[in-house]
């Protein structure tokens, strides 16, 4: 089970939390409009990357905030987490 | 009887206390300390079991986690568990076990035909032989498969035994206390660190127990008990025994089950029987030991043939000779340990080394002992048929192929030791890639992934000295990384016996003329001769041959098979074992038991129950209750005899002709607050929301961004700024996420606020043409009448002295209402419609009820929401706003879904207006039409139309717009039943909306 430094929280469980998907995704702007292609990429498609990966994570059994972590996907290594607003450099 | 084969004045067992035991229906006695194993053999009892394929007799092969064979049925305290080992089980008093795996007896087993057939059982014999005929697998094979083979019966009976879990963290997670555990506990326990230290037999120590060393001018097991005395005496120590650390998963969490109570007759009264515990540690230190390895010859499984560590530990801890006539077969010096014991306890055995001329302290003092020693000499094969009863040995060339003359040797025991496998599963598990050591011919942990760091003979160190010196160290400076503190500790003189270097040689050749079984793996009998024709039939990956013969697969997962199958492999193949690689070590190492895994939740614990606060008076009204999500929901209230169709009936008709009231405490509820909140829900529901004024309700249905509909509700604005939302039950818990994931993530330059309040508010929909003059009673100071309270309308009210609030809306089609008060005025308000409608002849109804009235009126719920509709689908087009873009929006355009004959809603009722139609059924055109019939639709709901008073049903069908008026038929191979229907509209019941208007 992984842990996972919530960033308002600290280390919590990996019970607590639930996986959210690819972080980078973005949505586009309402009414905006746009090919299907572009919005089949939104809702769609996916990298399903082996290594870093940035992905979404709700604190649901705590502080209920979605939080960006930085994780790798074949060894589960967490290497950050951020709050949905923090800048990731 | 007599316990033949104990010693006197030898072991660690309490001789004040003796037990009396059943095996297989006979009386045995043991002592405290013992395991069924050691009772076993101090009675002289070395046949336990038949093997898995050939059903050849079983003995005892280890003396703890790495027995193959001895596995037993136990029996306790009258519940019965299979797959249990007998050289783990303690004995207690009144234990009774019976031997698995032979029928009709462990003397006389019909299987053990396939002993003389065993030309027919080659590895694969299973995939090549039952494939054919194929109608013979259900009914010839399998059931003979079944009876013939098996580890032991599970209980069919509940298991009232209870099994805890626990969480803990701790700065240091030892496995294991042998020296290695214990000298890098008490180092990191001195440190302050917080320490918690697992052993998996009941005794502390490991091979300290066992083995003839001094440290500090004390015995090994001496100063193991010292050490362990002082560890339980500190604060921030846990020392636990009977306590196997089986699982190493990610980010250093490891699992370890403690069987509290196996060990005793019967569970302690709130004692639990294990516990299974979660841990998280900052570090890991393996100090799981090695295993010996066996050496393969000539009918190795007989019984009498086992490892020479496991006769010493028989010796030693439990004072009981495995033999008085041993032979010791050994390729390095451990078999000398175990041959000096026997001697010191005046047996006399005879050592075959496999070696040619090898030189050593321990060797020096078996000759000086008297110890008959041949060296260059093998065990060619085992004689005996239940037990040992001699050996075929011969001399064996320098270049290990050629045997000399065989000569037969008469022994009751063969001890056997091809030196030692480090037990890696654990730093495996954690994903260190594991090396291979040539000079002790097996892998060990090499680089750490996680924070692991394996220490002594796991780690493929065998000299005691240089153990003890790594594992202070580790334990020192691990524990400074943490606590800062640095004690050092004087580290203790040692005194053991110098080894020489073993004998890489580790298969004997079979002599000419001669086709012994050579095996490999005890549990799974899979000879040598198995893995060759896997090798000749193509088979290349370690992997593959594994599956294919079965090598190290059961409940031992190769603890002493692994490594001389991959040498063989490796043999065969002309290749090194680290080319040939290992199979993959997979928790747990050792079987666990279902309900430690599962522990506190079964039964009612195995999900929360949440109740509505008028659940007592659902109870005392005769409430027959049902799961709704994680609720409990009254489905109907059972009046005399009634059956839940006559009840629902009766409570369905009641609201269609007076009034009835139905708890939706449980519907979801979300209070939205923020000057963005109608910007939110303009964004979130497909309709319009900017105009909505307060006071005023409004339906609203949710897309995904894929397009689907998510859920649907009644929004209210409560003022200018503030919004109660409302959801399904089961999508409660969704729909907020949803709405954060999108206020924190998407657009968090919108000022709202959300949070749920599904538990702060109870709930009543009172329902039905009489509801108005009901709410009159109940409210009697406020206008609800058409114009005070339109349909859609809210306000807010005084429900004789408790604040309520209440909605014009309505699930069931009627004039209807819902009415809201605090959660801990529930029942009062409750008791007072019921009190205030007796006049109306007010009546609960349920969840059954509820449905049958949504289902006439064609209104949507789950079973139509079901994750595969569009508002197209379920009739809600009307609802999508032209004008404004919203979630999912951009999606509705897509080809399936604009389709001329896209699915639609409609209602269905039978031709003959009498048979019921199952939901989940399909619609086809056809009944007779051969398969596969084309599916056109299927039934989502079904119920009794109380307003027509025959079966109506709800349906997504193909094209359904233009399928009104057709008739169809509904088929249930499920229920085997076809009935010609026809197509309706989904309104069965006031098509235009009036009632709810009046």
């Amino acid at each position: 089970m992984l842990h996972i430094k919530c960033p308002y929280c600290g280390m919590r469980s990996q019970n607590e939390f639930s996986y959210g998907g690819d972080a980078s995704v973005k949505r586009p702007e309402l009414n905006k409009e746009i090919s299907d292609e572009e919005w089949d990429n939104f809702v769609y498609n996916r990298k399903s990357l082996r290594g870093k990966h940035l992905e979404l994570w709700q604190h649901l059994s705590g502080c209920r905030q979605w939080i960006k972590v930085e994780r790798d996907t074949a060894t589960h290594e967490i290497f950050n987490t951020y709050k949905a607003d923090e800048e990731i450099s | 009887m007599t316990q033949k084969f104990r010693l006197e004045n030898v072991g660690l067992i309490n001789r004040n206390k003796k037990l009396s035991f059943k095996f297989n229906g006979k009386i045995y006695f043991g002592y405290e300390g013992d395991t069924l194993a050691s009772a076993l053999i101090a009675n002289g009892v070395h046949l336990v079991g038949r093997s898995f394929k050939y059903h050849r007799p079983r003995g005892f092969f280890g003396a703890g986690v790495d027995e193959p064979y001895a596995i037993v049925q136990l029996y306790r305290n009258n519940e019965t568990e299979p797959n249990i080992k007998a050289t783990e089980q303690e004995l207690f008093e009144g234990l009774e076990a019976k031997s698995v795996n032979c029928w009709p007896s462990v003397n006389f087993d019909i299987g053990a035909i396939n002993n003389f057939l065993k030309i027919f059982l080659p590895a694969g014999f299973y995939y090549k032989t039952f494939m054919w005929p194929k109608s013979f697998w259900y009914r010839v094979y399998e059931p003979f498969i079944r009876k013939a083979a098996g580890l032991g019966v599970a209980s069919t009976k509940h298991d009232k035994e209870r099994y805890e879990h626990k969480y803990e963290y701790c700065d240091l997670l030892i496995a294991g206390s042998g020296p290695s555990g214990l000298a890098s506990a008490y180092a990191a326990a001195k440190n302050g660190a917080r320490v918690i230290l697992a052993e998996d037999k009941p005794r502390f120590g490991g091979s300290l127990l066992t083995s003839d060393v001094n440290i500090g001018n004390q015995s090994g097991e001496d100063w193991a008990n010292s050490i362990i005395s002082e560890l339980k005496e500190m604060p921030n120590v846990v020392v636990k025994n009977r306590s196997q650390v089986f699982g190493y998963y990610d980010h250093n969490m490891l699992v370890m089950s403690e069987k509290v109570s196996d060990h005793l007759p019967k569970t302690k009264k709130y004692h639990p029987k294990q516990r299974l515990w979660h841990i998280r540690a900052k570090e890991v230190l393996i100090s799981s030991g090695s295993i010996e390895r066996p050496l393969v010859f000539g009918n190795n499984d007989t019984p009498g043939v086992m490892l020479s560590s496991a006769a010493k530990e028989y010796l030693k801890v439990y004072g009981v000779l495995v033999g008085k006539n041993p032979l010791v077969f050994t390729n390095n010096d451990s078999g000398y340990e175990t041959a000096i014991e026997f001697k010191k306890n005046g047996i006399n055995p005879i050592i075959l080394d496999s070696r040619v001329n090898p030189q050593s302290e321990i060797i020096d003092e078996a000759i000086s002992l008297g110890i008959k020693i041949k060296f260059s000499y093998v065990v060619v094969a085992a004689h005996g048929y239940k037990k040992v009863s001699s050996a075929d040995i011969a001399k064996i060339s320098d270049n290990k192929k050629e045997l000399g003359t065989v000569e037969n040797m008469k022994c009751d025991c063969i001890c056997v030791s091809g030196f030692w496998t480090p037990t890696i599963h654990l730093a495996s598990q954690s994903g260190n890639k594991t090396k291979f050591n040539e000079e002790i011919d097996a892998f060990v942990p090499g680089t750490s992934k996680q924070n692991e760091t394996t220490l002594g003979s796991a780690n493929g160190i065998f000299t005691l000295e240089e153990t003890l010196k790594d594992s202070f160290t580790a334990g020192q400076d691990l524990s400074k990384k943490i606590t800062n503190n640095d004690n050092k500790i004087s580290f203790p003189n040692v005194v053991e016996k110098k080894s020489s270097q073993h004998d890489k040689f580790w298969c004997v050749p079979l002599p000419k003329g001669k086709s012994y079984k050579r095996f490999l793996d005890f549990q799974n009998d899979v000879a040598v001769s198995d893995i060759e024709i896997a090798l000749k039939e193509g088979y290349r990956s370690i992997e593959h041959v594994k599956r294919y013969t079965t090598l190290g697969m059961a409940t031992d997962q190769g603890k002493t098979s692994n490594l001389n199958g991959l040498q063989l492999v490796s043999d065969i193949e002309n290749k090194v074992v680290p080319a040939v690689g290992h199979t993959t070590f997979r928790p747990p190492y050792t079987p666990i038991s279902i309900g430690a895994i599962v522990g506190r939740e079964v039964g009612k614990h195995s999900k929360p129950t949440r109740k509505s606060p008028m659940h007592s008076w659902h109870e005392k009204n005769n409430a027959v209750f049902v799961d709704a999500g994680v609720w409990l929901r009254p489905r109907y209230y059972k009046q005399g005899n009634e059956t839940l169709f006559e009840a629902s009936k009766r409570e369905a008709k009641n609201v269609r002709t007076n009034v009835g009231v139905c708890d939706v405490t449980t519907l979801g509820k979300i209070d939205i607050k923020g000057p963005d909140a109608a910007e939110l829900l303009n964004r979130v529901y497909t309709n319009a929301w900017l105009k909505l004024p307060v006071g005023k309700a409004r339906y609203g249905v949710m897309l995904r961004e894929d397009g689907i509909i998510m859920d649907d509700g009644t929004t209210t604005r409560i003022s200018e700024n503030h919004y109660h939302m409302t959801t399904t039950t089961a999508q409660a818990a969704n729909v907020l996420s949803h709405l954060e994931y999108y206020l924190q993530l998407v657009w968090p330059e919108l000022n709202v606020n959300v949070v749920s309040t599904t538990e702060q508010w109870a709930g009543a929909a009172i329902a039905g043409p009489k509801s108005r003059k009901l709410l009159e009673k109940l409210f009697p100071n406020n206008d609800v009448s058409n114009d005070g309270l339109p349909f859609m309308g809210y306000m807010e009210s005084d429900l004789f002295g408790v604040k309520a609030r209440i909605f014009r809306i309505s699930f069931s089609g009627e004039l209807a209402y819902e009415v809201n008060v605090e959660s801990d005025n529930g029942q009062f308000m409750w008791e007072k419609i019921i009190e205030l409608g007796q006049e109306f002849q007010v009546q609960p109804y349920g969840t059954e009820a509820l449905s049958t009235l949504r289902i006439e009126m064609g209104h949507v719920a789950g079973s139509e929401l079901d994750g595969r509709t569009i508002s197209y689908d379920t009739s809600l087009e009307g609802l999508i706003s032209k004008k404004k873009d919203f979630i999912g929006k951009r999606s509705l355009n897509r080809e399936a879904f604009t389709s001329s004959d896209r699915q639609k809603i409609v209602g269905v009722v039978p031709l003959d207006k009498k048979t019921s139609i199952p939901e989940g059924s399909h619609l086809v055109k056809d009944a007779k039409a051969p398969l596969p019939n084309k599916k056109l639709g299927h039934i989502s709901a079904s119920c009794w139309s109380v307003e027509h008073d025959n079966p109506f049903s709800l349906a997504i069908l193909k094209d359904g717009k233009n399928m009104i008026g057709e008739k169809l038929f509904v088929m249930s191979p499920l229920k085997n039943k076809v009935i010609p229907v026809e197509i309706v509209s989904s309104h069965y019941v006031d098509p235009k909306g009036e009632r709810v208007r009046s």
